[in-house]
């Protein structure tokens, strides 16, 4: 149990977010669901910066009584990927309500979320 | 078949992509030359204890400048679509639950205050404006379950709103002329490290980066809630 580390399991976990985002953006018909792909893709993403950001046996980048000032290029991690992520998150939620609000307006024009449904661009 | 087949490449590329990155943990041992500069010289230039808060409201204000306004377009234009829902499709709801309606009551104002505790400590601990703002919406959200009916005021969400953020950009170019540039908080004196005044004009800036975003959210949710169109319990 000693070989699995924590940065392997979460840039794992962020890359698996990843993928199972990807895979239902690409197959799945129902644009809710798409919505919920991108929103599971969103999310991979910040755990994949966050665990690229981790170094090991080191200490979250606030300075308090645990890391000492002087010291603290040493004992913390990276800070700005963590500074990235934090506006990211809140990108995500607010594209997420913009693509919801989409696919409300979609449901009332075409009475459907069936993406196989809306051909109004279709070439 | 053949899009299964273009859909399994896609996705083998990026496997491909992400095996490199994969195979190359642990990406660093060491802090990146700009971190070390952040973590060594942060202390007596900006005065947060938090490092996150001081690369996202100082050295990276810009960037959260930014980011705010696409918060404010995003919330915008949820404005502008549901706007056009058609107002002639009325729905009714069953009436709440008592559990639902008593905590309702009892935990908005805790949550709001939360919300405030988390964006006036930003620069001391995890936290800062975007989380206490969701939080502060996320009060909002238990109290429309709670009361479907109840009406939002839009006047007052886009007045705090547009106030602070006038005031996060007047503070940053004050900063131009007081201080060593833009969104540089050494316009009010650093204090004392870890204190609660401390850290220049980060609090007072991340206060209103706070009631920014909670306006923005708020407005998103209550937006929603007027495009549902319901008007009386069943």
């Amino acid at each position: 149990m000693n070989n699995i580390q924590l940065e392997w399991i979460t840039m794992a976990a962020g890359i698996a977010l990843v993928f199972i985002g990807l895979w239902g953006i690409l197959t799945q018909k129902s644009i809710l669901k798409i919505i919920v792909g991108f929103s599971l893709f969103d999310t991979g993403t910040h755990v994949i910066l966050v665990s690229i950001g981790y170094i090991k046996n080191r200490t979250a980048p606030i300075l308090d009584e645990a890391v000492d000032a002087s010291q603290a290029a040493s004992q913390v991690v990276d800070p700005v990927p963590q500074a990235l992520v934090l506006t990211a998150i809140v990108i995500g939620l607010g594209i997420t309500a913009l693509m919801l609000s989409f696919a409300l307006q979609l449901k009332k024009k075409n009475q459907s979320l069936e993406i196989s449904n809306l051909k109004d661009l279709k070439w | 078949m053949v899009k299964k087949i273009i859909i399994l490449v896609v996705l083998l590329v990026l496997a491909m992509m992400f095996w490199n990155m994969f195979s190359g943990i642990p990406v660093q041992n060491v802090l990146p030359e700009v971190s070390e500069y952040y973590a060594k010289n942060e202390p007596a230039e900006v005065g947060a204890a938090n490092l996150v808060t001081a690369v996202v409201v100082t050295y990276r204000g810009l960037d959260t400048l930014g980011e705010v306004s696409i918060l404010f377009l995003s919330a915008a234009i949820v404005g502008l679509l549901l706007g056009f829902q058609s107002k002639t499709e009325k729905r009714k709801l069953r009436k709440t639950s008592e559990l639902l309606l008593t905590a309702a009551k009892i935990l908005t104002p805790v949550i709001v205050m939360l919300g405030v505790y988390v964006f006036i400590n930003g620069h001391l601990t995890p936290g800062g404006g975007f989380q206490g703002g969701a939080i502060i919406a996320a009060a909002l959200v238990l109290a429309l379950m709670a009361d479907p009916l109840r009406k939002i005021s839009h006047g007052f969400i886009s007045f705090v709103e547009s106030t602070s953020g006038f005031i996060f950009v007047f503070i940053g170019i004050l900063e131009i002329f007081l201080a060593g540039g833009f969104l540089d908080n050494s316009i009010l004196p650093l204090g004392e490290f870890g204190a609660i005044l401390s850290a220049g004009a980060i609090p007072i800036i991340y206060s209103f980066i706070g009631l920014k975003v909670g306006a923005e959210l708020s407005s998103i949710v209550s937006n929603m809630q007027e495009a549902q169109n319901i008007t009386e319990y069943e």
